[in-house]
């Protein structure tokens, strides 16, 4: 995309650390934009929609997937908002831009695409009532005023897919109720998961489609104030262990030291907000990715929980080479418990 | 031996240097001329694609609207069914005095985002802030400039990526000056498409795909005919180039036959004598190409403003003013020197080449041999002119005109010596005086050595003829046209819609007829068309210049029955009074007249104002035409000015206006007649070296004369007579062939170039001086040679006589 | 005296009086005589010819012809008088390659104003020319475009006949032929032949004969 100059500058100050201080500030003060309070009740369906007031937010699926065929698959399906000025505006008057990433990922494979959209137009957006996300052709859409049941659809030059997400357990906060401190500064975002998806559809890949049925992750997350100014990245994982509980935990990188946070969720959907510390995660393996040296196999542990497995890329060349590049992709998790997950990696040099 | 035999070969140029020095002129001026409308043609071409790719145009294919313009929610639907295209919305603001052209696009999604986003953080601008109010201008540092004189309220990132004049901004901008937040010109359709998306043609059927080659060759398409037109000029200045330089290789090797036979006797073989003289041509054609070159450089440079005004006059091409050096330019003009010398030499290359060892030097004297070549050349000339005639009757377009042209143009140059001589022997009947009776005879027997020059002088006379009678027909036809068609005292144009009815309003009150000038931009089949809506008024039926209508136009185009379309669209599509038109999807009218329209190279329609409103109601309303006694014009505008703030440039009256306009017109021919007058310069110099190089030649059939009594002043008079008779018998025989080039660039060339037919004005005045210039000429050529002649020492004359060979 | 040469020189640039072309040479020519110069090449002979046609310009001495001094004339008078009184014939013949023979014959006496039709027609029929005229130089032989010259040196009726080498390119039978009848039309028309030739036979066919070595009558 010839717009990846422009757009790296807006999206890659909160995504890493490549602009400490932001071009428009980001790290450090909200010029007029609104800021994330503790104890603010998330209220549904309207906050499944966007939040205009605040600088970034999005909307965030990754599945684990099994094909037909036997073999394991990921898909991602991201759509960022990024407001440019608070509010919203008329046609092209609108400040609010808007990026989305899809990608497919097998053991072999890794293949994503890259949308760029203004807001005002239609061309992309997001409604809560019903709930519909789109950018172009893409979109996750409900029939409802809800996220309980999604169509999902994305596609590229050489890949597509078509799923239906339906959820078999409830929302989860996390931090205080959806308010997700993010350092030990006090930067914080509001940020909920649905992370109890059934998927099951179909993903097109260039040797043709597969039938593929497995389970999905939703997260929403919107801020305008995300990272500490030393932050450099984060490593953020969603594990589904096959006890049918769930942990998110992650680590953002910071000279002064780690920061690391997440939730744990039983089997029957309650959330418990971890410690800041309580959640581990250190690097076994590395391998070099687009010229850059990536953890892509991990030790996790979450004692508390006797939680203690290793984390393993399913593909370690799942990188997006986007407007802002990341490392995004499926994982197998083995040890204490077993199961998939998702593992993003962001910041690395 | 090679090199003792290239010595002997070259020596000849050291007794014969101004036989050298015509050679190497003559090749010089063809491959000079000739190079001088390549370069312009090229950097024409070059400033075109240019634009094109700073536009970011040049590679995608476009959705334009069949009609008025995209709506956003459109685009928005194509983007949701899955295209990836790039908004564009085009026109004009105006900031003070100064209007300029601006580009909007979606800063996200246009090809040139890139580039402006670099030349924006070189800036220190901060990322988006072209997004964000007021919003960001990028621009030419020239066009900057201009901007920044007549507006402080956005910032200018300069870039010399984009082209002069115009305004690229975000379309968060650009639709809020152009207070068009709703509407897109077209859409870029940019590469690496998902595949397997509905097809646009069912997705939006009323926009049409237009190729990328040929949206940027918009500029090409228009604009093509006038370099077709150049490149035709520079051809025939080079043939008549070719004509001296023909000549003085002739000459050279008919001179040097005596040194060949001695050679050959000498034991040096034939194929290394070819080869030798052969390496001479390709050394002078280099040489001579090279000095072509520069002097090309020179002439395209000096011509070059001219034409870019004309191309941004005729048709809105930009073209930059600078020249730039082209390796391409320089190996195609060598490439034509040499291939022109080998051309020019073949002939006698080839004679040389059959010359046999032993065997009296050729004379060239009498007349009479001459006959039979004339008559082949003729039989061959009359051939290209059947063909050229054949293949216009049988081929239509552009090409086959200058086919035509050609093969009329050559054949009748071929044509010439059988006539000349015809002509010379009708005139020795007459003669009664020995004086006359011999000075016929010896023009005659002249001929042949002549008769290259005069060729090239009679091509450069009918061409001048031919343009001339051209470009003032047509400067007749659109200055009585002009007439017409400005009918209105004053025209006016307001800063808004708002203005725009507050005037109308305030004139209508003061007894003043208001013409609204309306129009909304569409397309038809692919190209432009514009349409005007006309108020129903005596001015229309009264002056339009109508070149052919049904019976009650005015009344039927009133009545909303029926459509005015300009000569350029009847004649591109072939339509007719009576046929039907369809301006949009839907709106289906009959063809109730067609309108000369001069100078514009779209297609236009004219509709009743009150239809084209039901259909586009949101076109501007800024622009009219008034009508009033033409005395109070002064007061008019003045009361204008009190009274609303309009700038002072946006009311014309008719005479400001039309002056305008005829300057344009001007300016637009000035490069013709320049290469006109060059053209008739080399002719000139083509018959100056015919005489000179004839001089040696001359001598021994001047002697026995001047030895009877003919004294060497009147030996000189002589000779200039001679040339004056063999100029004026060619500029008569140019005459009719001018007027049938001249019937052919009206009729079929402008046909094709411009998409109208004018009518043929014929200018004897004009004529009577071009004769008296080709009479001049001959004098000129024959000045040096007389000069000479006159001066001769007797010996000179005596070494005719002398015994010893 | 039709033609009068009195101490003449002449010289070519960069030649010094002692090697100059004509150092002091006299003679003279009565109406209907005949004088034959002789001498080898580069005596000068050729030269002195075209000085008693008013060809070219001397140094020193006078030149007259008829009443007419030569040394006082300007370019125009010279070529009146080569028009009217002086003609020549060369060994080249110098024929107008683009007139016909009767256009040849008749040039010179017409450009001098005394073209005289049934003189020419004589002339014609004596040099055996009739069935000729309508043809081009290029198409005689070399004594037939001899009598040719003749015949246009003649029609005139010159008061002086200059011939340089007339039969030069003529081999020997055509030339005594052609040398017998201008000899004889040259004493009808009564004019005085000054004639230039390498040639002793040719030489004693004239009633004097002047011989020049280095410039100088010998």
């Amino acid at each position: 995309m010839n717009v990846r100059p422009v757009l790296a500058l807006v999206f890659t100050a909160w995504a890493s650390s490549a602009f400490p201080q932001g071009f428009a500030g980001l790290g450090s003060d909200a010029e007029g934009f609104a800021m994330p309070q503790r104890g603010q009740r998330l209220s549904f369906p309207q906050d499944h929609g966007p939040h205009p007031d605040f600088r970034i937010e999005w909307w965030y699926l990754t599945a684990n997937l099994e094909g037909a065929d036997g073999r394991d698959y990921g898909i991602q399906w991201t759509l960022f908002r990024s407001a440019l000025a608070p509010g919203e505006g008329d046609g092209w008057q609108s400040p609010q831009v808007w990026m989305a990433h899809a990608a497919v990922t097998a053991s072999d494979q890794h293949l994503f695409a890259e949308r760029i959209a203004r807001g005002g137009i239609g061309q992309a957006g997001v409604t809560s009532q019903p709930f519909m996300a789109w950018i172009d052709n893409w979109q996750m859409a409900s029939a409802q005023d809800n996220l309980e049941n999604l169509t999902l659809t994305a596609a590229g030059e050489s890949f597509s897919y078509d799923l239906l997400l339906s959820a078999d357990g409830p929302l989860v906060l996390h931090g205080e109720d959806g308010y997700s401190v993010k350092s030990a500064g006090g930067q914080a975002s509001y940020y909920y998961s649905q992370p109890h998806y059934q998927v099951s559809g179909t993903v097109t890949l260039p040797g043709g489609a597969v039938e593929v049925t497995g389970h999905g992750w939703l997260d929403r997350e919107w801020s305008s104030q995300p990272l500490a100014e030393d932050q450099s990245g984060w490593d953020w994982f969603s594990l589904s262990f096959e006890s049918g509980a769930k942990l998110m935990g992650f680590v953002l990188r910071a000279e002064s030291g780690d920061f690391t946070s997440g939730t744990w969720i039983s089997a029957d959907g309650t959330a418990e907000p971890l410690e800041p510390g309580a959640f581990q995660a250190d690097p076994l393996d590395y391998t070099m990715v687009e010229g850059r040296s990536i953890p892509t196999r991990w030790r996790a542990a979450l004692p508390g929980k006797s939680v203690s497995v290793e984390v393993e890329a399913l593909n370690p060349q799942s990188w997006m080479g986007t407007s802002f590049p990341y490392w995004e992709g499926p994982v197998t998790v083995t040890g204490s418990h077993s199961g998939t997950g998702y593992l993003e990696m962001t910041g690395y040099e | 031996m090679t090199r003792a035999a290239a010595a002997a070969i070259l020596s000849h140029w050291r007794r014969h240097p101004l036989q050298l020095a015509t050679l190497i002129i003559g090749l010089a001026l063809a491959t000079g001329l000739w190079s001088a409308v390549q370069a312009i043609n090229g950097e024409a071409r070059a400033s075109y694609a240019r634009a094109a790719e700073q536009l970011g145009t040049s590679g995608a294919d476009r959705l334009v609207p069949a009609s008025g313009s995209i709506a956003l929610s459109r685009y928005a639907a194509l983007r949701r069914a899955g295209w990836t295209l790039a908004p564009v919305l085009e026109g004009t603001v105006r900031f003070g005095r100064q209007s300029f052209d601006i580009m909007g696009i979606d800063l996200l999604s246009h090809p040139l985002a890139a580039n402006l986003a670099d030349a924006s953080d070189q800036d220190g601008a901060a990322p988006m802030d072209a997004l964000l109010p007021p919003g960001r201008f990028f621009a030419h540092p020239d066009t900057a400039a201009e901007l920044a004189a007549v507006q402080q309220q956005h910032p200018v990132t300069r870039t010399s990526a984009l082209p002069r004049g115009v305004l690229v901004a975000d379309l968060s901008l650009a639709s809020r000056l152009l207070r068009q937040p709703g509407t897109l010109s077209y859409l870029l359709i940019l590469p690496g498409q998902t595949p397997d998306l509905a097809p646009l043609a069912q997705l939006a059927p009323e926009l049409t795909r237009v190729a990328a080659k040929s949206a940027a060759a918009d500029t090409a398409r228009l604009t093509d005919s006038f370099h077709l037109n150049l490149t035709a000029f520079g051809l025939l200045s080079f043939a008549v180039g070719l004509f001296i330089v023909q000549g003085a290789i002739t000459l050279s090797l008919e001179q040097r036959r005596g040194l060949i036979r001695t050679l050959r006797g000498l034991g040096v073989p034939m194929q290394l004598l070819v080869g030798l003289f052969a390496a001479e041509l390709a050394a002078v054609a280099v040489i001579a190409g090279a000095a072509g070159l520069a002097g090309g450089y020179l002439v395209a440079a000096a011509l070059l403003p001219d034409v870019s005004a004309t191309l941004a006059g005729l048709y809105g091409a930009p073209v930059d003013g600078s020249l730039s050096l082209r390796p391409g330019w320089v190996l195609s003009g060598l490439a034509m020197a040499l291939g022109g010398t080998f051309l020019a030499g073949a002939k006698a290359l080839f004679a040389l080449w059959r010359m046999p060892l032993l065997a009296a030097p050729a004379t060239r004297a009498r007349g009479q041999q001459a006959g039979r070549s004339h008559l082949l050349s003729a039989a061959g000339g009359i051939a290209c002119i059947l063909a050229g005639t054949a293949v216009i009757s049988i081929f239509q377009g552009l090409v086959a005109g200058f086919v035509f042209l050609g093969g009329l143009m050559l054949g009748a140059a071929l044509l010439l010596p059988l006539l000349i001589a015809t002509g010379l022997r009708l005139g020795a009947r007459l003669a009664r005086r020995p004086y006359a009776e011999w000075l016929w005879a010896d023009t005659r027997a002249q001929l042949p050595g002549m008769s290259l020059a005069l060729m090239a002088l009679l091509l450069a006379l009918a061409t001048n003829i031919g343009v001339g009678t051209m470009v003032s027909s047509f400067r007749l036809t659109f200055v009585g046209w002009l007439d017409q068609r400005l009918a209105s005292e004053v025209y006016v144009t307001a800063r808004s819609d708002t203005q725009g009815a507050e005037l109308a309003q305030w004139l209508g009150s003061k007894g003043v007829t208001v013409l609204p000038i309306r129009s909304s931009d569409v397309r038809f089949k692919g190209a432009p068309l514009r349409i005007y809506g006309v108020a129903d008024d005596a001015t229309y039926r009264q002056h339009w210049p109508l070149l052919d209508a049904l019976p009650q136009i005015w009344d039927r185009v009133a009545a909303g029955e029926a459509v005015l379309i300009n000569e350029q669209l009847a004649r591109r599509y072939d339509l007719s009074p009576g046929g039907s038109f369809q301006l949009e999807p839907g709106w289906v009218l009959a063809i109730g007249g067609i309108y000369s329209d001069y100078g514009n190279p779209n297609g236009q329609a004219i509709v009743a104002l009150d239809r084209l409103l039901a259909r586009a109601p949101d076109v501007p309303n800024r622009q009219f035409g008034l009508r009033l006694p033409p005395q109070e014009v002064p007061d008019l505008i003045k009361s204008i000015r009190q009274r609303f703030e309009i700038p002072r440039e946006n009311i014309i009256d008719q005479a400001s206006l039309k002056a305008r306009s005829l300057a344009v017109f001007d300016r637009t021919f000035v490069i013709t007649a320049a290469l006109n007058l060059l053209t008739l310069g080399v002719a000139a110099f083509a018959m100056l070296t015919s005489l000179l190089t004839l001089w040696s030649q001359r001598l021994p059939q001047l002697a026995p004369v001047w030895a009877m009594g003919l004294s060497r002043r009147q030996l000189a008079a002589t000779e200039v007579l001679r040339s004056l008779m063999l100029a004026a018998i060619t500029a008569v025989l140019a005459l009719p062939l001018g007027l049938v080039l001249a019937w052919a660039l009206l009729a079929v060339i402008n046909v094709e170039a411009f998409g109208w037919k004018l009518p043929m004005h014929v200018f004897p005045g004009d004529w009577l001086r071009l004769f008296l210039l080709a009479l001049l000429a001959a004098v000129v050529a024959a000045a040096l040679p007389a000069r000479r002649l006159s001066r001769l020492d007797p010996a000179e004359l005596l070494k005719v006589f002398a015994n010893e060979r | 005296m039709v033609l009068k040469i009195r101490n003449v020189t002449k010289s070519y640039p960069g030649q010094t009086a002692d090697d100059a072309v004509l150092r002091g040479v006299s003679l003279d020519l009565a109406a209907g005589t005949s004088l034959a110069l002789t001498g080898d090449s580069g005596s000068g002979k050729s030269t002195l010819l075209h000085l008693a046609g008013a060809l070219d310009h001397f140094d020193s001495g006078e030149i007259e012809i008829g009443a007419t001094q030569l040394s006082r004339l300007g370019d125009r008078q010279r070529a009146a008088l080569r028009r009217q009184e002086v003609s020549l014939v060369f060994q080249q013949f110098n024929l107008i390659p683009s007139l016909t023979v009767r256009q040849n014959i008749s040039l010179h006496a017409r450009l001098g104003g005394r073209w005289d039709a049934v003189w020419g027609q004589q002339l014609a029929d004596r040099l055996g020319l009739s069935g000729l005229l309508d043809r081009y130089p290029e198409q005689l032989s070399g004594g037939q475009q001899q009598r040719v010259a003749i015949g246009r040196a003649l029609a005139l009726r010159p008061k002086l006949l200059l011939a340089d080498e007339p039969t030069g390119n003529l081999d020997e039978t055509a030339s005594a032929a052609v040398m017998e009848l201008m000899l004889e039309l040259v004493r009808e028309s009564g004019a005085a032949l000054f004639l230039v030739t390498h040639s002793s036979a040719i030489a004693q066919m004239l009633d004097r004969q002047l011989h020049l070595k280095h410039g100088k009558a010998a």
